[in-house]
């Protein structure tokens, strides 16, 4: 009992180490971000206090970057993205699933190409389109790249859900005369919603935080996404590091407020079986 | 998957189905293929080109791969690259996995406390942008800041502090384990997610036969997870090759100090977009793409055809 009673702690002993190894420099960087210049230099390990606590690192950065403009964008194309990645994801899942039809697995191969493959190695012909199709350097082009890419991964997350919804619903619905387009939207999309976490995780999250598609697709401030906008922030202010602070802490909070909320549902939908 | 279809599908007129079939799966089809696919394929087309000051376009095979892999002036940044990137992947491979297995080991004993706690910190830094995690380490790594020297001399380690993210022969390897604190979170979901999958009863006999937690684990649990661990192989490697915004966000494009943290990605990005003199080359940068393209192939099959299929006779 006491050999096992050891055991238990040490456990516990690693994991508090891990996760405070995991949240430790998290925790610093916010943490200096509400300090004094001063302070963040003479003690980086001190909690903020009255004499040290100032907000004049996210002043500048409200001053001297379009920081709301950039939020928002990152907003729309995320939003965006994510309805429609669940949407016509949810869509095609299901008559991948339901329906066999000749070359439904060969399609369903084809969708699942770019799980593996990533979409930036056709960067160069994505940004020749877009220029021809006069999309360059607008919000549209970017949700519908990351349409594209959040795809594949979203139907087979959500087709592994489809497959665990019992036949006898739809069946029901089919014997009293339900047309199958209802079947879809009113039967089973309502019982999908379990699944949204774990596909926001996988294709949602990349999305909001990809630095890459930004950088090669936008090129004037009122079409910079958070992340992009952040960078360049942070390459032009480097020696202020106040600001610095400010705006990594502006950059990790929301990520990681929405995170805490919806954890336990997000960690349950990624170990229900949807990746096994 | 023979599973007869209901009537009521089976009945419907040809047109019908087939309407139905085109709007369910055509928007999804129809923006996957012409936003995916169809780049893919002309990058690799557009390798086989070359493109004059005017933007004439002329075809010349595969002269632009004889060039990445032959001519010293871009071979040799090349084969820099590819040789750190799979360095990168190895320190991944080394490092990041085994926590990662480690962790779900420990998370998935019975009888401990705070579980969800634990996940919830340990996989907070992977929910974070790469730019965020970059810039963070940058700062606290900094010998202007501090920080980290000052937490080695506080056990007694202070010599040991270096620059590291600014020495050529530690650049490389820092930012890989900087890659691997944000993504150890990944390899531990997923295999804790099998590991809860083992049925009890395989647990419970080896308990009643008298073997401690530390050997179920390893002779019981951790090879019945052995496809999952060829699975989280598999990602790390794209992942790996695909690799570019913590590069680009810790020491910029020209992936310094020397290249030395240069990889793929930044490589790819340079040429394909050029950098302080240097004008960009969007076909030798296609070229790049269809280059990273088959080795990430390569690597795929690898899995798909090789560990993938050895695996699934251990499969539970």
């Amino acid at each position: 009992m006491l050999k096992q009673r050891a055991e238990t702690l040490g456990v516990h002993v690693i994991l508090i180490a891990y996760s405070l190894i995991a949240i430790g420099p998290i925790l610093l960087v916010v943490m200096n971000s509400f300090k004094a210049r001063k302070a963040i230099f003479g003690a980086p390990l001190a909690p903020p206090n009255a004499d040290t606590f100032s907000l004049v690192g996210y002043a500048k950065v409200f001053h001297a970057s379009h920081v709301v403009t950039y939020f928002g964008n990152s907003l729309i194309v995320t939003l965006a993205s994510m309805v429609l990645v669940l949407l016509l994801g949810a869509m095609a899942a299901w008559a991948l699933t339901e329906y066999r039809f000749r070359g439904s697995t060969a399609l369903a191969l084809f969708l699942s190409i770019g799980i593996m493959v990533p979409i930036r190695l056709g960067s160069v012909a994505i940004l020749k389109m877009m220029r021809a199709a006069g999309l360059n350097d607008t919000l549209t082009a970017l949700i519908l790249v990351y349409i594209a890419q959040g795809l594949p991964l979203a139907i087979f997350i959500l087709s592994e859900f489809i497959q665990q919804i019992p036949k006898d619903l739809r069946d029901a619905a089919r014997c009293d005369g339900v047309p199958e387009t209802r079947i879809f939207f009113e039967v089973i999309a309502p019982l999908l919603r379990p699944a949204i976490a774990t596909v926001a995780v996988f294709t949602i999250v990349p999305i909001w935080n990809d630095l890459w598609f930004p950088l090669i697709l936008t090129s004037s401030d009122s079409t910079h996404t958070i992340t992009l906008g952040v960078q360049q922030f942070l390459g032009q202010y480097i020696t202020d590091w106040n600001a610095v602070l400010a705006a990594l802490s502006m950059a990790i909070l929301p990520v990681v407020a929405i995170y805490v909320i919806f954890s336990r549902q997000l960690i349950s939908g990624l170990t229900a079986g949807a990746v096994k | 998957m023979a599973e007869p279809m209901s009537q009521v599908v089976a009945s419907m007129p040809r047109g019908r189905f087939l309407a139905l079939m085109a709007l369910f799966l055509g928007p999804s089809v129809a923006v996957y293929t012409l936003f995916s696919i169809y780049p893919l394929i002309a990058t690799m087309a557009l390798a086989t080109y070359t493109t004059d000051s005017a933007g004439a376009y002329a075809f010349v095979g595969l002269a632009n791969f004889v060039t990445l892999l032959a001519d010293s002036v871009w071979s040799k940044p090349f084969w820099n690259a590819a040789w750190n990137n799979l360095i990168f992947f190895a320190v991944h491979m080394a490092v990041q996995n085994p926590i990662g297995i480690a962790l779900a080991g420990l998370l998935s004993l019975p009888g401990i406390r705070f579980k969800s706690l634990y996940r919830t910190a340990i996989f907070l830094p992977t929910m974070l942008s790469v730019v965020i995690v970059g810039f963070s380490w940058n700062l606290i790594l900094s010998p202007l800041w501090g920080v980290a020297e000052g937490a080695l001399k506080s056990v007694g380690l202070g010599g040991w502090f270096a620059p590291w993210l600014g020495l050529p022969s530690t650049a490389l390897a820092t930012l890989a384990l900087i890659s691997v604190w944000q993504f150890v979170g990944i390899p531990m979901m997923l295999i804790y997610a099998a590991l809860l999958n083992i049925p009890d009863e395989l647990v419970d006999a080896a308990r009643v036969d008298g073997l401690g937690n530390f050997r179920i684990f390893w002779h019981i649990k951790l090879p019945l997870v052995l496809p999952t661990i060829g699975l989280v192989s598999v990602l790390t490697f794209v992942g790996n090759f695909n690799a570019f915004d913590l590069i680009y966000s810790v020491k910029g494009a020209l992936a310094g100090p020397n290249f030395a943290s240069d990889i793929l990605g930044t490589f790819f990005y340079r040429t394909f977009f050029g950098y302080q003199l240097q004008l960009g080359n969007p076909t030798m940068g296609a070229a790049v793409a269809t280059v990273m393209f088959f080795i990430i192939l390569v690597g795929v099959c690898f899995y798909l055809f090789v560990i993938q299929r050895r695996m699934r006779r251990y499969a539970f």
